[in-house]
């Protein structure tokens, strides 16, 4: 009869959390920033059907780097938790933090219960109608919650990408430029820069009365780019 | 209708769901709205009356009164019936009033979450197709006099056409090309419409032949409830085009309403 060996709960969590970064830290960059018209998310992709910048709910999107499967799995879970939210009780009720709880919540099981954790990296961002009440939830594959006050860089060379938005976000800052400055640091910081059309984004907009997500136009990105 | 839970509760990766709708959704976890059929009279529930809708050059009008009736009595004199199903269609109700604004309320967020799932809207037929749907299971309920039927018009991108459908109570759906009526005063209405519905209608027409129509139903059915602008009551009107769903204010309404006043026989 064979023992299984005692590993010390250290080393199991230990031992996940390694595999699970070395997994999210191959996913090309995704940056999150709060601008004067709203929220701005982008990042590469050169597939422009396989997502990674959703929409939830009116004033609150989605961005996950890592495995496509498992942080579609996560949005495709947000969505249905927003819209039985909102159907039950009202469009007003649902929160990016209600939210993003419970993404926390899930993800946390998932990485101490499950065979392998979730290899993603997600964000929840949700606009407000002033700059001051916007928020923007980080949450990551063990379930850690933070909030990321005006910027959220998501996957690989996440810190170079953060210190060039450094002050290329926030209220002051216009849409085009905060898009402009996104593009150029995640061009920097991979090996090859995207064409226009390679860019995926989504914007949340400040001054939209219901659903305020929207993705930018190719000639709006050409332009900003130009 | 079961209550709601008092919880909506955590996420749920990976949920195996039929076909992904929302409606099968709420199956799925048992939150369907329902209503459970029983016996007796159903004259004292609140019911929506007419509600009508015409093609016209470039686009559909929709429009309904704001009656709704229990038995002889009015229940509610601003009731509305006509909604944005989405951006570019429209959906209208007659029947018992609050299984039909629940069922309302359900196909929005059907649309929507559709949309947000798959990354692209459904086609105008597969919107009118899922209606059917949700009619049809309601079938049960429309035999014990619980009956809801909607209108639905949008426009069609890829016919470049405004369109309209008309329904049955077991969910028949019907392709009309030029008007639809529903409802207690739909066969007035239908009646007006059919003499004064032309091809080249101009959207100020559209929406003036609309309200007329509505006019016509309520001189004759006592359970449509026509315009009043003395007491600020008037009808709900929306014009679908390609760009979009408009709905009319009430004072844009107001004129076109005592110019129909004053021409009436």
């Amino acid at each position: 009869m064979t023992m299984p060996f005692y590993v010390p709960p250290e080393q199991l969590v230990k031992d996940r959390a390694d595999f699970a970064r070395k997994g999210i830290s191959r996913g090309r960059p995704i940056v999150v920033a709060q601008v004067a018209e709203g929220i701005l998310l982008v990042g590469q992709n050169a597939s422009p059907t396989l997502r990674k910048i959703g929409e939830i709910y009116d004033r609150i999107a989605f961005a996950g780097v890592g495995r496509f499967n498992e942080f579609e799995t996560l949005r495709v879970a947000g969505v249905r938790y927003a819209d039985l939210k909102g159907y039950s009780y009202a469009r007003a009720d649902v929160t990016g933090r209600g939210l993003a709880n419970a993404y926390s919540q899930t993800l946390g099981q998932v990485f101490s219960h499950e065979v392998k954790p979730y290899e993603v990296d997600i964000v929840v961002a949700e606009v407000a109608s002033v700059p001051e009440e916007d928020a923007l939830y980080r949450v990551q594959f063990d379930g850690t919650l933070r909030d990321a006050p005006g910027l959220a860089v998501l996957g690989s060379e996440e810190d170079a990408i953060a210190a060039a938005m450094a002050d290329q976000h926030g209220p002051e800052v216009p849409l085009i430029a905060a898009l402009r400055a996104a593009c150029s640091a995640i061009d920097a910081a991979s090996e090859q820069p995207a064409d226009d059309a390679a860019w995926e984004t989504g914007f949340l907009d400040r001054s939209a009365a219901r659903r305020s997500f929207r993705r930018l136009s190719t000639e709006e990105i050409s332009a900003a780019l130009a | 209708m079961t209550a709601p839970s008092s919880e909506v509760g955590p996420l749920r990766l990976g949920e195996q769901i039929p076909d992904g709708s929302f409606l099968s959704v709420l199956t799925h976890r048992g939150e369907a709205p329902s209503w459970e059929p029983g016996s007796g009279s159903t004259g004292d529930l609140p019911e929506a009356t007419t509600v009508l809708a015409l093609t016209w050059s470039d686009g559909v009008v929709m429009a309904g009164d704001r009656r709704a009736t229990a038995g002889n009595l009015i229940a509610h004199r601003r009731v509305r019936k006509v909604y944005p199903a989405d951006d570019h269609s429209a959906v209208a109700i007659s029947g018992t009033a609050g299984m039909a604004v629940e069922l309302i309320k359900l196909f929005q967020t059907e649309l929507e979450h559709y949309e947000k799932i798959e990354g692209n809207r459904l086609s105008l037929d597969g919107k009118a197709n899922f209606l059917a749907r949700m009619i049809r299971g309601n079938l049960a309920l429309a035999f014990q006099g619980l009956i809801v039927i909607p209108l639905f018009c949008g426009y069609d991108h890829d016919q470049s056409t405004g369109r309209l459908f008309s329904f049955d109570v077991v969910g028949g759906t019907y392709d009309e090309l030029h008007y639809a009526t529903t409802g207690s005063g739909g066969m007035e209405a239908r009646a007006f419409l059919k003499s004064a519905w032309r091809d080249d209608l101009a959207p100020d027409e559209a929406v003036a032949t609309a309200v007329e129509a509505l006019v016509a139903a309520a001189e004759e059915d006592a359970a449509t409830g026509g315009p009043d602008p003395r007491r600020g009551i008037f009808p709900n009107v929306l014009v679908v085009t390609e760009a979009g769903v408009a709905e009319l204010t009430d004072d844009e309404l107001e004129p076109i309403v005592d110019q129909v006043l004053a021409g009436r026989p």
